[in-house]
């Protein structure tokens, strides 16, 4: 298993990345911490054609919070914003779910907004991204745009991102106290299962569940009575489309959305 | 910018151990490659090639990284320390290496290059460490012999006994 051959771009500023996307569009790819694409690469599931590395670049390790949001540069290591000090005050759910992402041995290379870029679908960072109602910062030679995380993920490890595009940071809303997150998967640190997260909104509980459909999903569950609760979750774990697969069954894959949602959403209910 | 063409060999040069290192490769050289084929120091295992097992695990820059899981050009100018940096004399074993030895940690030794890596690094940062944390810290790699017991008894022993010593060095003092 080794990859395929590339070029290699070692950047020193953010105009050079932007120039080579710009020139190579989707036959060049990003690489930061590589914990998602070097094992793509590896397989030879990607065969970019270049590789920008922008790791050198400081302006793009930056952790910023202002305006109720956390911004996260893309050269911010997942083990950096698990031991930036205001983690558990200003972004509760990611102190909560950022522990389940790969290992301590893989979040000390690999990067936030390099699993938001993977989009797999049961990694714990898109989901909660999406939970929190986020959002995606991209900029080309040409342009920027935020695009909200819903308006991000578009499939099994497939986004909206143009192909000239760079993923330069990511922001979650700040502050949110009422939420929790719970996972199940075969080993601490391998893919979930099932993972749910849920916030307190001003309307009842968003809930997002990652690991069953192609890409993490989102619902607004009002204030329900018991009843009303079971059947709105029961719904929403067979619009999922779960499948089957060597880890676990459809069904199980239903049962856990109906149990760890019921759970999560009273456990953050007022 | 440095730009690498592809079909070329590229000079790196990075430390390795304390001591300087340098060769010739390609871009898509995996620094396990570089280490084992180049270097000549087999010291640190391939297993899975995708990050899974552990194996492979190194320090780069004073952090914990699967060598697998990076390209060679990637450290240029950087500090590697891999298994071959832990003993700290020919044919004398380190605390948690002998720990190892001690509570038959290891059968087929595969995996052991890469755990130790890790909890020479774990230790380090946190000499009072709880089982629990050893434990999540063990969950990225796999071993096949042991069951992870002796495993876990090794590094709470070794742990232990680094404490000790440190205490041991404050009262000669």
């Amino acid at each position: 298993m080794k990859p395929a051959a590339f070029n290699y771009v070692r950047a020193d500023n953010l105009d050079e990345v932007l120039d080579g996307l710009r020139r190579e569009g989707g036959d060049a790819r990003i690489i930061a911490g590589g914990q998602s694409l070097m094992p793509m690469l590896n397989m030879r599931l990607a065969r970019p054609k270049t590789l920008i590395d922008i790791m050198r670049l400081p302006e793009l390790a930056r952790i910023e919070q202002k305006g109720g949001a956390v911004t996260v540069g893309a050269g911010v290591r997942q083990a950096a914003l698990l031991a930036w000090p205001e983690l558990g005050n200003a972004l509760r759910l990611v102190a909560q779910a950022l522990p389940w992402t790969g290992h301590v041995q893989t979040r000390s290379r690999g990067t936030v907004c390099g699993s938001i870029a993977h989009a797999d679908p049961s990694a714990e960072l898109p989901l909660v991204l999406c939970a929190l109602g986020g959002a995606v910062h991209l900029r080309s030679a040409k342009r920027r745009r935020h695009v909200p995380a819903r308006d991000f993920f578009a499939g099994m490890m497939a986004t909206t991102r143009e192909d000239d595009e760079l993923i330069e940071a990511v922001s979650f809303p700040a502050g949110q106290t009422r939420c929790a997150f719970r996972e199940v998967a075969r080993r601490h640190g391998d893919f979930a299962i099932v993972a749910c997260a849920a916030v307190a909104t001003h309307k009842g509980v968003r809930l997002a569940v990652g690991g069953v459909a192609d890409m993490p999903a989102t619902r607004e569950f009002p204030r329900l009575n018991a009843g009303g609760l079971d059947d709105a979750l029961n719904a929403f774990a067979y619009e999922l489309d779960a499948r089957d697969d060597v880890h676990a069954t459809a069904r199980y894959r239903r049962d856990l959305v109906r149990l760890i949602g019921k759970d999560l959403i009273r456990e953050v209910s007022p | 910018m440095s730009r690498l063409p592809a079909s070329h060999r590229h000079a790196v040069q990075f430390t390795l151990n304390g001591k300087p290192c340098s060769g010739e490769v390609e871009p898509r050289m995996l620094l396990t490659d570089f280490l084992r084929h180049q270097v000549g120091a087999t010291g640190t295992h391939v297993g899975c090639e995708h990050g899974v097992c552990g194996a492979c695990t190194i320090e780069i820059d004073g952090k914990l990284a699967r060598a697998c899981l990076t390209l060679t050009v990637q450290t240029d100018g950087c500090t590697v320390r891999t298994v071959e940096g832990l003993a700290p004399a020919p044919n004398r074993l380190g605390i948690l290496q002998a720990a190892f030895k001690r509570n038959h940690a290891l059968q087929c030794g595969f995996c052991t290059a890469g755990i130790l890596m890790s909890l020479d690094h774990f230790l380090r940062e946190n000499p009072a460490p709880s089982e629990e944390a050893v434990r999540d810290l063990l969950t990225g790699h796999l071993c096949r012999c042991t069951g992870y017991t002796p495993i876990m008894r090794a590094a709470m022993e070794a742990a232990a006994e680094m404490a000790g010593e440190v205490n041991r060095e404050k009262s000669d003092a």
